[in-house]
Parts: structure tokens; C-alpha cells; sequence
């Protein structure tokens, strides 16, 4: 097994390995100094960034819904792991030189052409209906990718299924049309 | 910042370093592994599953941490998977890797982050009607595997990682 991949990367086992590490000593320092475990997430940040910006528009609007005062909107840790997250993105691509300003990604573009607004179009459509879905089923790749299949969780297990079942479905239906 | 804020970000920086060094970030990977054509991040995924799983399960038994299974709710799990997916697969990005896209320079990622900042307003607006439906059809609560088979949680962590090692195998041999 190779432990750099051809683009300069780490190995996907290996990188993968030490995430699951991170995972556990996450898990752990949040029980510490948190009193209670915290596992990796990612999408609740996104109800929280949104509850902001509305905020800025109409502050009673975010205080009379449901569903913002049960997420609480504030800076919270999850938050933050999420603006770490792009820290540490831009801190590795940037040290080993992979760091790419890119408007379009190679397959959409061999699909549907060098448009930067069919990308656009493309990208906050499927955006609302995935966050829609991750909203309603209470979690994202993260949430339940990672953190619920380490704990076996029987909802997990099942979305993720469906995250990669419908999604290759659908992968198949927009990215192959006309081919194979 | 409080700590709890410190601790987030100081682990978020790992993380996301640890995502962009794997190349799982980018809207290509995503989106070959729904093709099967590159299985790099499911194989991120699976091995950070396979370690993770090991050290928070036996962190439990010691009473050092405490699971929280997200509640299995039949009509937010199937429904709400599924929209997850087909949105998936057209956006080549899911929250945690958008975020992380524009990191790395993939700026077009702030259309996805747009749409998803959109779909969680949607989400949160319509969720009073999302209770009285959808949520409402048939729940069972925060459960876990070993629970629910009636076996030890170790038989099915040894399963699982035979399972995904033989996984690992084939995808090797095939070369995606």
C-alpha cells in the first residue's frame, strides 16, 4: 500500500485512520471540558449560519420558530469545528501546493459544459433539496457517516445506505446520460 | 472564546486537514464514488469508521463518554436520506466538504453552501408541518445495532471490519 496517492495526497486508509483517532480523542476532550460527549457534525452549522443572517433581516421572525429555538442559534462548538474545518483545509492545500481556484469541476464540466451559471444553478439546487434531506433525517455524512456509524447507531447506518444508494442512482441518471 | 469554542476549532483544523490530505474534499471524488469510477472517499470514510468505532464503543463501556444514537425515525430517515442523496449527487458536495472545497480554492462551492443555507431556512420554516407528518409516521427512538440484533456490539464490530476490509480488497484489485 502506498501511503502518498499520485496527486500528492495521503493515502485515503491512512488519512481515514487518523480521523477515526481525531474522532476519539474528540469524543473524549468534549465529555471533559464540555460535560457532555460531542461528536463531529456538520450540517446543524448550517441552520445556525442561516438563523444569523436572518437575524440581521428580522430578529422576531428567528425568535418565533420552532425549529430555530431548538437548534439555538449561536456560535457554538460545532460552529466553530466548521470555520476550523476551512482553516485547516486552506492551511493543507496551501502547504502542499494543492490549493486550485476551480469554477467549474472536471466531470460536471465534461457533462454539461464550461457554464458557470449552469454550475451555479446546478450546485444551489441540489443544495437546498440535500440540506432539506439532512435537516429531516438530523444529519449529514458527518453526523451520520462518521459519527453515528462508530456508534453503531441503527438510523445511521440506514441513511447512509440511502445517501450512497440514491446517490449513485441519481450520479448515474444525470453524469452518464448518453454513455455506457 | 469560551472553551467549548477553542475545542471546536482547534479540532475543526484537524479535521479539515485531515479531509483535504485524504483529497475527499473535492466535488470530482464525491461524485466518482457515486460512479464508482474513484472509491476514495468511501474508503476515507470506512477507515475512519473502523478506528472511530473501536475506541468510542470501548470508551462508553468505561463510562468515559455517552453515545447519542440520532432517533430512528422511519419517515425523516428513508425520506430524508433519499432527498440527501439525489441532492448529492448533483451538488458533488455534502456540508461538512463544501465548506472545506472553499478551503482548498473550489470556489464554486459557495453556490452549494448558498443552496444549502437556503434548504435549511426551507427546513426551518416548514418544520411545524414536517411534525405533524413526515416525523409523525412511526418512530423508534435512539437505538443501537447490538441492541436491536440481541448480539454482542464486538461481533458486529469484527464483521464490520471484515466486512470492509474485503471491500477494501476489491476495490484495490479493480483499481477504483
Amino acid at each position: 500500500m502506498k501511503w502518498k496517492t499520485k496527486d500528492g495526497g495521503w493515502s485515503p486508509y491512512l488519512a481515514g485512520a487518523l480521523l477515526g483517532f481525531l474522532a476519539i480523542a474528540s469524543a473524549y476532550a468534549t465529555t471533559v471540558w464540555m460535560g457532555k460527549t460531542n461528536f463531529l457534525g456538520a450540517s446543524t452549522t448550517f441552520v445556525r449560519a442561516v438563523g444569523f443572517i436572518e437575524r440581521f433581516f428580522s430578529t422576531a421572525h428567528v425568535e418565533a420558530n420552532a425549529y430555530f429555538n431548538k437548534e439555538k442559534v449561536t456560535l457554538d462548538w460545532q460552529f466553530m469545528l466548521i470555520i476550523g474545518l476551512f482553516i485547516g483545509a486552506l492551511i493543507s492545500s496551501l502547504t502542499d501546493k494543492s490549493f486550485k481556484l476551480e469554477s467549474v469541476p472536471p466531470i460536471w464540466a465534461e457533462r454539461f459544459g464550461p457554464s458557470v451559471w449552469k454550475r451555479a444553478v446546478g450546485a444551489f439546487l441540489g443544495g437546498i433539496v440535500a440540506m432539506f434531506g439532512a435537516r429531516m433525517a438530523d444529519g449529514c455524512p458527518s453526523g451520520h457517516g462518521l459519527s453515528g456509524m462508530m456508534q453503531l447507531s441503527v438510523s445511521s447506518l440506514i441513511a447512509v445506505a440511502l445517501f450512497f444508494g440514491v446517490g449513485m442512482v441519481v450520479a448515474r441518471l444525470i453524469y452518464r446520460r448518453g454513455k455506457s | 472564546m469560551t472553551t467549548a469554542q477553542w475545542l471546536g476549532l482547534i479540532t475543526g483544523v484537524g479535521f479539515g486537514f485531515l479531509l483535504q490530505k485524504g483529497r475527499v474534499l473535492r466535488f470530482d471524488k464525491q461524485v466518482a464514488a457515486m460512479l464508482w469510477t474513484d472509491m476514495t472517499i468511501l474508503k476515507f470514510m470506512l477507515s475512519s469508521v473502523l478506528v472511530g468505532m473501536v475506541g468510542i464503543l470501548l470508551m462508553s463501556d468505561a463510562g468515559m463518554i455517552q453515545l447519542a444514537h440520532k432517533p430512528m425515525n422511519v419517515g425523516a430517515i428513508v425520506l430524508g436520506g433519499s432527498l440527501f442523496g439525489a441532492g448529492w449527487a448533483v451538488m458533488g458536495f455534502c456540508p461538512g466538504t463544501s465548506v472545506g472545497a472553499l478551503g482548498e480554492g473550489r470556489w464554486h462551492a459557495l453556490f452549494a453552501i448558498a443552496g444549502m443555507l437556503a434548504g435549511a431556512a426551507l427546513y426551518a420554516e416548514l418544520y411545524p408541518f414536517m411534525k405533524t407528518t413526515v416525523l409523525a409516521w412511526a418512530d423508534f427512538g435512539k437505538i443501537g445495532l447490538p441492541e436491536v440484533l440481541g448480539i454482542s456490539k464486538w461481533v458486529i464490530v469484527a464483521a464490520f471490519w471484515a466486512g470492509s476490509i474485503a471491500l477494501f480488497a476489491w476495490f484495490e484489485k479493480k483499481g477504483v
